[in-house]
């Protein structure tokens, strides 16, 4: 690779635009699907869960990168788990310390960032064997596509399982009108369960699909 | 009827390849094959021809509902005019029902029939006939006053994503009737367990007579530890067994009466449509099952008797039109009595055992078509392996 390449060439855009669709990790690769089942019950807690990966999978990615010669093969794993189980426990304490509440309802997922499929196969496919700054936008772009499909399971799940819609720093929004409730709506209970976040991550797959043949296997 | 034939013959031309209206074929072919007798027969592979094609399967399947369906509709009239207090007439309590239960049944068909229909047509083949019975057996096993739209969503979601999403009628791994309750179940639990819903009209209220309980005879044994929900299932009792042979009972639509739906059981018998091997196991299952605990006894629900639990709640209706599924259920002759005899097992070990699910039917046949596929897999190997050993020994 020359010096010259411009940071947002098209092949360093294509890092950051190809997880979001036709290699997204959780509808094509299936990797991450726990931690999309576990924490999009409600849209806050799925938030916050994309950003504290974002924040995981980008440094240690930039950490992997610029320690790639020198990490002796055989100790890679090692070594790659101590760089995304420090940048987790970070994770975790800045949450205790700034967003309780949340941070309790994430309670072990924040935790099992170090085991999510998705950090390691980065590393592995990606950050042995590249730059920093490729690297880092490869981190970004996984851990956006990975963010996209748990905010919209969790914008879903939490509107039609509970009406409501929780953001962070706005706290919960009732979004069905009482109107609705007193005409007979009721808020639908299996929404809340974790079988309906599968169907729902089922349905985003089948539309995905449906939409881009390419992507259809045999 | 030949008006009606001429008829269709002159327009047919419009839904060929290069009509006017070829993108509609399948929605033609849908109807003309219900009303009318197909006239071609498969030409080639098939060794064995049959006077009956899937959509006279499933008509049959259809009338054997009705016995169940009739009773529904009355006893929703009488149970509602017990619940308030109000002496009926056989006529009026059929009009209450039927102003109940119709609507049910219509929006359970035009919604599933529609979606089914979009989809035929969205990937250019026949509409598969699966869905009339899959129709009427939703509204079956369903309390009298769950709300219409309830009814909506529920089946759109069975026949999307109970049966669509696998390939359509004949690929479905559940009963996607099963799944339309079992998504009312989860979904709406209010609407679908508890004492007040079971009677129509009870859980808004209206003028109900001191002391009548609408609750089913599963939930009130259940939650009574002390010998009173027992009490009324005995002799004499609202709930002893020759009332709930009968049906006059709270409870789902279609599911009270063991007489009407066994005469259903008859017709799909005689015509050969629903299997003797699972329905006979299922019961012979429960029975055991249900005989077991009672020489246990440790519970209020371990002491009803065998042959009464076989009464009670969905059971009768899940043995005779849910298991006896040729789709969704085992398909070798031994894996049949397996996996029948199987549901009847877990229905009642789930019934005694949890509480918060007093009726075990349902979950109990999603359990085991979820592993009949397995059953048949161990006993097609077993086969092969007795065989091998004959040939090379």
């Amino acid at each position: 690779m020359s010096d010259k390449e411009p940071l947002f060439s098209a092949k360093n855009r294509k890092l950051i635009t190809n997880p979001l669709n036709a290699q997204n990790p959780i509808t094509i690769q299936v990797l991450g699907i726990c931690s999309a089942l576990a924490v999009t019950a409600k849209l806050e807690p799925a938030i916050v869960m994309s950003i504290s990966v974002m924040f995981v999978l980008v440094f240690a990615n930039i950490l992997i990168s610029l320690l790639r010669n020198t990490i002796p093969s055989r100790i890679r794993i090692i070594v790659q788990l101590v760089v995304v189980a420090a940048l987790v426990i970070l994770v975790d304490q800045i949450l205790k310390a700034f967003a309780y509440e949340v941070s309790k309802q994430l309670s072990v997922f924040v935790g099992l960032i170090i085991t999510n499929c998705i950090i390691m196969g980065r590393l592995e496919a990606f950050a042995l064997g590249n730059k920093p700054w490729q690297s880092a936008l490869d981190g970004v772009g996984n851990a956006a596509g990975y963010g996209v499909i748990l905010i919209i399971v969790a914008f879903f799940r939490e509107l039609l399982g509970s009406g409501t819609l929780t953001l962070p720093g706005l706290g919960t929004l009732n979004i069905i009108p009482q109107a609705f409730y007193d005409m007979g709506y009721a808020n639908n209970g299996f929404m809340i369960l974790p079988p309906m976040a599968l169907v729902t991550v089922g349905i985003i797959i089948w539309v995905q699909r449906s939409r881009n043949k390419d992507l259809v296997e045999d | 009827m030949k008006a009606l034939r001429q008829y269709l013959d002159k327009i047919k031309p419009n839904f060929e390849k290069g009509g006017k209206f070829e993108k509609l074929h399948s929605s033609f072919d849908a109807f003309e094959t219900l009303l009318f007798v197909p006239k071609t027969t498969s030409k080639t592979g098939v060794h064995i021809h049959d006077a009956i094609d899937s959509k006279r399967t499933m008509a049959v399947v259809v009338m054997a509902l009705i016995p169940a369906l009739l009773f529904g509709i009355w006893n929703t009239g009488y149970q509602h005019f017990l619940a308030t207090g109000q002496g009926a007439d056989f006529w009026p309590m059929i009009g209450y029902g039927a102003i109940k239960v119709l609507p049910i049944v219509i929006v359970s068909y035009v919604v599933g029939l529609g979606i089914e229909f979009m989809f035929a047509q969205l990937r250019g083949h026949e509409v598969a006939e699966g869905f009339l019975v899959s129709g009427m057996l939703i509204p079956l096993v369903l309390p009298a006053d769950i709300p219409l739209w309830m009814v909506a969503v529920a089946t759109a979601f069975a026949v999307v994503i109970g049966k669509e999403v696998f390939g359509g009628t004949g690929m479905n791994i559940w009963n996607p009737a099963l799944i339309a309750r079992a998504f009312l179940f989860f979904a709406y639990p209010s609407k679908m367990s508890g004492d007040l819903i079971w009677v129509s009209g009870m859980s808004k209220g209206e003028g109900i007579v001191d002391g009548f309980s609408g609750a089913t005879a599963l939930g009130e044994a259940a939650v009574l530890k002390s010998g009173e929900g027992l009490g009324r299932l005995a002799d004499g009792g609202v709930y002893d067994l020759w009332n709930s042979f009968i049906g006059m009972i709270p409870g789902s639509i279609g599911e009270t009466s063991t007489l009407a739906i066994l005469i259903g059981a008859v017709i799909l018998l005689l015509t050969g449509i629903a299997n003797w091997k699972i329905m006979v196991s299922v019961f012979a299952g429960g029975f055991i099952m249900a005989y077991g605990f009672n020489l246990i006894g440790a519970n209020e629900l371990m002491n009803v008797p065998a042959l009464h639990q076989l009464c009670l709640g969905g059971f009768a209706f899940g043995a005779v039109f849910m298991a006896t599924d040729p789709v969704s259920g085992a398909r070798t002759d031994k894996g049949k009595y397996i996996y029948g005899f199987l549901i009847g097992v877990f229905a009642i070990l789930i019934r005694v055992f949890n509480p918060a699910y007093p009726e075990g039917v349902m979950l109990a046949i999603l359990l085991m078509n979820t592993f009949a596929p397995l059953i048949d897999h161990v006993i097609v190997q077993q086969n092969i392996k007795r065989r091998l050993k004959r040939v090379n020994a």
